[in-house]
């Protein structure tokens, strides 16, 4: 994040706006982390959880910093296979992260174009976008993933498309909602007036004005793309054993966890409350910066 | 004015203190109101009349605070009381009308719980004796049928009709005070009319003392025995109303008057003073108005203090308009 | 009231119809479930036979039209794995769930309307901002990892309650209940205090900002001006304002708070329907999905009506049907 110094630009205004909370500077900060490791997880870990020559199945089921047969030590344990918990820690992170953000992605892809499109043309258009968003938006998000999933069957792009699915109509309804408010103000009367081709006045002119609250709401939904992910694995319907998400090493932890082996669940299950926690208070303070009439 | 005033009100001080520092919203005010009498408080947005209204009902909310002076109502200063005693007060002996009527009532409720919970709170009644009172009370204000408009929700109300409710409400249990924030502002000119009129009469048939808070100095000519003129948290005038239009002092109330349309003087452009209110954070020492004043000289870089420059009357300026 | 009333269940009813076609379709290209039914040693013959006994053989839209038809009169098919009316078994399930969830929601009605009011009214104290930190956390945290370090600390850690089941059940008009017995709120306390926890944020935070809207309201100043006492100021004028918005939050979550049973039933192993829906669907039982989905959807029709007929009954501006359209 590299902000012009000299002028008081719009970044430099954001970032001061932004840094007023320190909750948000810590979040941010965590989330800086949290995103490091999962794109050096390869480099850092100290081993690679998934290279079976790798695990020792003598070091199976070991204690957070417990001795080991091997002579290594496990700081956050290992799981039934001899697994160091922290290398797939990352790993997980990794899949988490990039799950959570490729899905917000496209969903916000789709949900953008079919927002603007309901708005600019309205009509039965309109209607028939808006109908859609309704009726999937009266239905919790984790039913229509899991129904998906049922149909569609395990790997990493089924998880993303039930994601993609679940969450398009939120985008479209925001962008909806503030393109309808923009498309009544004079400037893009204005630009029709000029006959601007229409792309031009939907993407140059509509587009950046819906951008904050998109921006708010994509970072929320992240966020809640990272726990429905989770939550899927947890129930043994989102992601294959060969690329475990965070929600697939607790629930593999979960048979462990009656007996006392709690390291094998719980730690992954910070990893992941750290991930949402930081998104959130980071989705929070974006909220209040980037909607002035929400500041009290 | 024979005997103690029902109301007097000294050297008032009530401040805000938030985050970005100390409002002053009323900043040693002070004044009197006789049993029968009416007082207009008059000043724009933000110049602490409302403040002042509210700091008499109690009705401060935090970050705001009473920082100083009496309130004396009826030999009791209330500044001294607890916050139970002070709620026996409200609705009871002083009772408040508030400015627009749509928010006022309580969207959810129907009128007569409305009435009847404001009986029951201060006489120890059953609820049929109080649903009859609130029907007198509903009729004393002029509304037809009350019987039907008991049972009715205030959206079913116009505006005019919803201040006659609240102005039933207020005066339920005879009232020796009332005070009135901007009650016909919101309301068409032709109900307007009608309001003030009968908050004149039932003032005077109850003898009760009221306080009429109002920008429009034209409201206040017709009205009010007394006026106080008031500027960003301070009364910069006052005195009987006959003597502050005939020969207002302070140069921000001549230029109050001169903003007034008068009829004898069609076809004038209406004077208008310059500038705006100051902003009442941190407000640096000195006379407030001096920024738009025509009058102001080095001296007004001071505080001016009261001044009594005729019997009953007061005034907060160096520089006064006729002297 | 009526005509609002038939025209209402109108709708819903086509959105069933709609629905039952897409979950139909849907569920219908999940595998094949011969496969996992019939003894992995048998020979077509006895392939083709199981097949065509469960009439799979049939195309496509006679399949969903015969189930139509059924469904018209009751039946949603048989379950492959348990061989019983799905909606038997549905029903079965039922009790379980709708258990779990109400007292969920009433767990989460009655702390959060009350912390959130505290919250609202005294946002700066110590215990208004404890309040909203618990309940960005409760937003934060995910379900079941909160299921799971419940069952850590309660079960494993300090041995208090059990982890899994419903416990000893009561029948109250033949309906087994757990919150009767002693045994049965021990079970049942983990999984429902798990389930209460999102909605208990959620209405914390809405109780809150619409105390603090309301408190700024001149309706509020008024009543105050009335000198009625500071409880039915807070328990009447503002408590009813923003009754209305959280009737109708509950009301929607409630439906949610059936789906989200599933992931709840999981973890403590809890017999009701979300349990029964994983397993159908690890096992392709069609029908068993099918059946769920139809008659959750048919729940979330009938509370989305009792929650519009509430809505209009807290808020006299509002009107159902056609009184309302004038406006």
């Amino acid at each position: 994040m590299t902000e012009p110094a000299r002028v008081e630009g719009p970044w430099v205004r954001f970032w001061r706006d932004f840094s007023e909370s320190r909750l948000a500077l810590v979040g941010l900060a965590l989330l800086a982390l949290v995103v490091a490791i999962a794109i050096l997880a390869p480099v850092i870990s100290p081993q690679n959880p998934y290279d079976l020559a790798q695990l020792d199945v003598m070091d199976s089921k070991l204690a957070p910093g417990e001795a080991s047969g091997t002579g290594k030590t496990y700081w956050l344990g290992t799981d039934d296979q001899g697994r160091d918990m922290l290398s797939g820690i990352f790993y997980g992170l990794r899949i988490s992260l990039g799950v959570g953000v490729a899905s917000t992605i496209f969903a916000l892809a789709i949900g953008l174009v079919l927002g603007l499109v309901a708005a600019y043309f309205g009509g039965w258009v309109d209607t028939l976008v808006m109908r859609i968003v309704d009726i999937q938006l009266s239905f919790p998000a984790i039913l229509i993933a899991l129904v998906l999933l049922a149909v569609l069957g395990q790997g990493v792009d089924k998880i993303v498309v039930a994601l993609v699915t679940v969450q398009w109509a939120y985008y479209a309804r925001t962008v909806r909602s503030s393109a309808l408010v923009e498309r009544q103000k004079e400037y893009i009367e204005a630009a029709r007036v000029l006959a601007l081709g229409q792309a031009r006045v939907v993407f140059r002119h509509l587009l950046p004005n819906c951008l904050p609250p998109l921006i708010v709401v994509a970072t929320v939904q992240v966020a809640h793309a990272i726990a429905l992910e989770a939550t899927l694995s947890f129930l043994g319907l989102g992601l294959p054993i060969t690329e475990p998400s965070l929600g697939l090493l607790i629930s593999n932890g979960f048979q462990y966890l009656l007996s006392g082996k709690y390291w094998i669940s719980f730690y992954p299950g910070i990893a992941l409350l750290v991930t949402i926690m930081a998104i959130n208070l980071v989705a929070d303070q974006l909220r209040d910066v980037l909607n002035p009439r929400l500041r009290k | 004015m024979s005997g103690p005033p029902l109301l007097s009100v000294d050297g008032l001080r009530m401040h805000f203190f938030t985050k970005a520092g100390v409002v002053k919203a009323v900043d040693d005010v002070s004044f009197a109101v006789g049993r029968g009498r009416i007082l207009g408080l008059v000043g724009e947005s933000g110049s602490g009349k409302s403040m002042t209204g509210y700091s008499v009902m109690g009705l401060i909310d935090p970050p705001g605070r009473l920082v100083g002076g009496r309130i004396v109502f009826d030999g009791q200063d209330l500044t001294r009381l607890d916050a139970a005693a002070w709620r026996r007060l409200r609705g009871n002996r002083i009772a408040m009308i508030f400015q627009d009527p749509m928010m006022t009532l309580n969207p959810v409720l129907r009128i007569d719980t409305q009435i009847v919970e404001t009986i029951r709170a201060h006489a120890d009644v059953s609820h049929e004796s109080a649903l009859a009172r609130a029907r007198e009370a509903l009729a004393r204000v002029g509304i037809a049928s009350p019987d039907e408009r008991l049972r009715a929700y205030p959206h079913h109300f116009s505006g005019g009709m919803r201040q006659r409710v609240a102005i039933a409400i207020a005066l339920l249990h005879h009232p020796d005070l009332i005070i009135a924030d901007e009650p016909t502002t919101a309301l068409d000119v032709t109900i307007q009319g009608q309001i003030l009129f009968e908050m004149q009469k039932l003032c005077r048939e109850t003898g009760a003392a009221l306080i009429w808070i109002t920008h429009d100095l034209s409201v206040i000519a017709g009205l009010a025995d007394e006026v106080c003129v008031m500027y960003a948290g301070r009364v910069v005038e006052s005195g009987t109303v006959a003597e502050v239009i005939e020969r207002p002092l302070h140069p921000y109330t001549r230029g109050l008057i001169d903003s007034v349309p008068s009829r004898n003087e069609r076809g004038r452009p209406l004077r208008q003073i310059p500038g705006m209110t100051p902003s009442l954070l941190e407000l640096a020492p000195g006379c407030p108005f001096r920024e738009r004043c025509s009058h102001a000289s080095a001296a007004c870089a001071e505080s001016p203090a009261v001044t009594e420059p005729a019997p009953g009357r007061c005034l907060r300026c160096f520089h006064p308009v006729h002297a | 009231m009526l005509a609002y009333a038939i025209r209402r269940f109108g709708q819903s009813f086509i959105v069933l119809v709609f629905m039952s076609f897409l979950v139909f379709v849907g569920v219908y290209a999940i595998g094949n479930p011969v496969e996992l039914l019939v003894n992995p040693q048998a020979d077509e013959a006895e392939r083709i036979r199981a097949t065509a006994a469960l009439g799979l053989d049939k195309p496509f839209l006679e399949q969903y039209w015969g189930f139509l038809v059924g469904a018209a009169k009751g039946d949603l098919g048989k379950s492959f794995v348990f061989n019983v009316p799905a909606l038997t078994l549905i029903l079965e399930k039922l009790p379980a769930t709708i258990e779990l969830a109400f007292v969920a929601m009433v767990l989460a009605i009655s702390l959060g309307i009350p912390l959130g009011l505290v919250a609202g009214l005294k946002p700066d104290s110590f215990v208004g901002r404890g309040i909203m930190a618990g309940s960005i956390m409760g937003f934060s945290l995910p379900t079941f990892w909160v299921g799971l370090v419940l069952i850590m600390i309660f079960s494993v850690h300090l041995g208090w309650l059990p982890s899994n089941g419903r416990g000893e059940t009561v029948l109250v008009a033949g309906i087994p209940v757990s919150f009767l017995t002693m045994d049965g709120i021990a079970h049942l306390a983990m999984p429902a205090t798990n389930l209460a926890l999102f909605k208990l944020s959620l209405l914390i935070r809405l109780t809150r900002a619409g105390t603090r809207e309301a408190m700024l309201q001149d309706y509020v100043k008024f009543a105050r001006a009335k000198g009625l006492p500071q409880r039915r100021v807070i328990g009447v004028h503002v408590l009813k304002n923003i009754l209305i918005p959280i009737v109708t939050v509950i009301g929607l979550e409630l439906g949610s708070v059936i789906a989200f049973a599933i992931v709840t039933e999981s973890i403590f192993a809890w017999p009701g329907t979300g349990k029964l829906l994983i397993d159908s669907i690890n096992q392709l039982d069609r029908p068993v999905i099918v059946a769920y989905l139809l008659v959750i959807v048919s729940l979330f029709v009938v509370i989305n009506f009792v929650v519009d007929v509430l809505y209009s009954l807290l808020d006299p501006r509002v009107r159902l049907g056609g009184a309302a359209a004038a406006h």
